[in-house]
């Protein structure tokens, strides 16, 4: 396999810090990315919005510059990309679309109809290097860290385009979470959407979605939430003093990239993962977690102490009719 | 009640553009009403998603091009997933976006805004300018930024670029939309 590497805009910006964790992630597990050279925007939601053929053309010209490096596979974190080069690669299939593409580029048509396939970093991870294999090399597993995976709306849907896990219900990452030893809350919420990009446009869309979200995680009783899609991250961590949480009860409730987690769990130096550029403190999740931890052990010192206090009486109460019988 | 007498309004050439450009066939539709119990934006829509579809078999071109929903659509793909035709609604809505905005009919201009000025940014830069984009929306929008309480929480984290990134390819990215626009108007 010969993978290329889609950072996608954001991953410049807003989500530098999914950029430089999926970074050093592969790195820790040996996957080597090779950057497309001289990328451009897939055009994300306002291209398709407009007409799906420009949409096509923005995403075209990276698989292609993709294949002209020698590579056979796209992997991109972010889902938004994701959705237009493999919704782009899937419709080259038809000779009109294709064609009207084709038109848009400064590339030939033929070129498009055997574009390199596209996957998530998530699939590259789950899929190509294995869930045993990252076991393996997990050096600080997490203890008592009760997560919600965020799967985010586009990433497994529609189905027949993404071909990657269930579409209403992924365990992925949920699978992913549990190698690295953290604990997966159940989490009705997996797919459903935080708003996108309406934040801008349509506070008030964003603040029911997200904050809908929020509250189911802290009903499950998670310490964080975690994500797999930049403007998942940016809803749910930046936008969290905006939303609205049903039942009123605010929390402060981290949101970690599944990137973070997986390098920190590898022994990644946490400024390689960027977990100072979150909003909400990550810090805090880490101290529930401990706590749940400190709860733990001093239940099982109770039980131990019960226990031998248990023994001890009965080892009491054999040596008194012991004597007794002498 | 909005009665309505389907014969009288309804669009032959609409209900067959909306097929061939979504390469959806509508009159699969039997309005078991699973997109709409599952799309996340209905509470903001007017009209629901299965309901534009009713309306599209009826060929109510008007009262579906006119409508907010199809701006408000988050296009998650939840209502194509649970679809029990194997319709593509989403791809529907998307194509009705297209077809209204040829029309020139926009019926929540700030969404559209916003999204024009995203593209702008990739046209002008090839990679998307994310503060670029949001400076550019406030100017044509003039709304005072409605997010500026957020700035506290971002700016400290050295996220927003002040500067665009560029790429040698910004020509071919010109181009891209020079030729789209060309083939829209002819
Ligand atoms: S894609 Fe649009 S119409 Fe379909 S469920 Fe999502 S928001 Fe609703
Ligand atoms: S889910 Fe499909 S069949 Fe059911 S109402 Fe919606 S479009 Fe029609």
């Amino acid at each position: 396999m010969n993978l290329a590497y889609y950072p996608g805009c954001s991953g410049l910006g807003t989500s530098r810090e999914y950029e430089r964790s999926t970074r050093a992630a592969c790195a820790a597990l040996g996957v080597k990315l090779t950057e497309i050279p001289d990328w451009s925007c897939c055009g994300s939601t306002p291209a398709h919005a407009l007409e799906h053929a420009l949409s096509g053309a923005l995403s075209a010209r990276n698989l292609v510059g993709a294949a002209r490096a020698g590579c056979d596979t796209v992997a991109t974190p972010c889902p938004s990309c994701l959705s237009n080069l493999k919704t782009a690669r899937h419709r080259m299939a038809d000779d009109g679309f294709r064609a009207k593409v084709g038109r848009l580029l400064d590339e030939s048509a033929d070129k498009l109809a055997d574009l390199p396939d596209v996957q998530s970093v998530l699939e590259t991870l789950v899929t190509r290097v294995g869930l045993d294999a990252i076991r393996a090399k997990v050096r600080q597993p997490f203890a008592g860290l009760r997560v919600a995976p965020y799967y985010g709306c586009i990433m497994t849907r529609p189905a027949d385009v993404m071909r990657f896990d269930d579409p209403e219900n992924p365990t992925s990452m949920d699978d992913l979470l549990t190698a690295l030893g953290a604990e997966v809350v159940p989490f009705p919420y997996k797919v459903e959407c935080c708003g996108a990009s309406y934040g801008v446009t349509r506070r008030d869309i964003v603040a029911r979605l997200s904050g809908r979200l929020l509250g189911a995680a802290r009903d499950a009783g998670a310490h964080a939430v975690v994500v797999a899609c930049p403007l998942c991250q940016m809803n749910l961590d930046l936008r969290q003093t905006q939303v609205e949480w049903p039942g009123g009860k605010a929390v402060d409730m981290p949101v970690f990239y599944f990137t973070q987690l997986l390098g920190r769990a590898l022994g990644v130096p946490d400024a390689e993962l960027g977990l100072e550029q979150l909003c909400v403190d990550p810090g805090i999740a880490f101290r529930r977690a401990a706590q749940v931890v400190a709860a733990r052990q001093a239940e099982e010192a109770a039980q131990a102490a019960k226990a031998a206090a248990k023994a001890a009486q009965a080892r009491q109460a054999a040596a008194v009719n012991e004597g007794g019988r002498a | 009640m909005d009665v309505t007498n389907l014969e009288s309004v309804r669009d032959d050439d609409f209900i067959h553009a909306v097929m061939e450009e979504s390469g959806q066939d509508l009159t699969h539709c039997y309005q078991c009403g699973n997109c709409t119990a599952g799309c996340p934006c209905g509470f903001v829509y007017d009209i629901q998603v299965s309901q534009i579809m009713r309306n599209l078999q009826a060929g109510r071109k008007d009262k579906v091009l006119n409508s907010r929903s199809i701006w408000l659509c988050l296009s998650c793909s939840s209502c194509t997933t649970r679809c029990p035709n194997n319709i593509d609604v989403a791809r529907v809505m998307d194509v009705l976006r297209h077809i209204a905005r040829r029309e020139g009919r926009v019926a929540e201009k700030g969404v559209t805004t916003f999204w024009d000025a995203f593209l702008a940014s990739v046209r002008k830069h090839g990679r998307v300018y994310e503060l670029g984009v949001v400076a550019n929306y406030v100017a044509r929008t003039g709304r005072v930024w409605t997010d500026i309480d957020l700035l506290p929480r971002i700016a400290p984290k050295g996220k927003l670029s002040p500067m665009p990134h560029g790429i040698q390819g910004r020509d071919e990215i010109a181009r891209i939309f020079q030729r789209y626009e060309e083939e829209r108007t002819r």
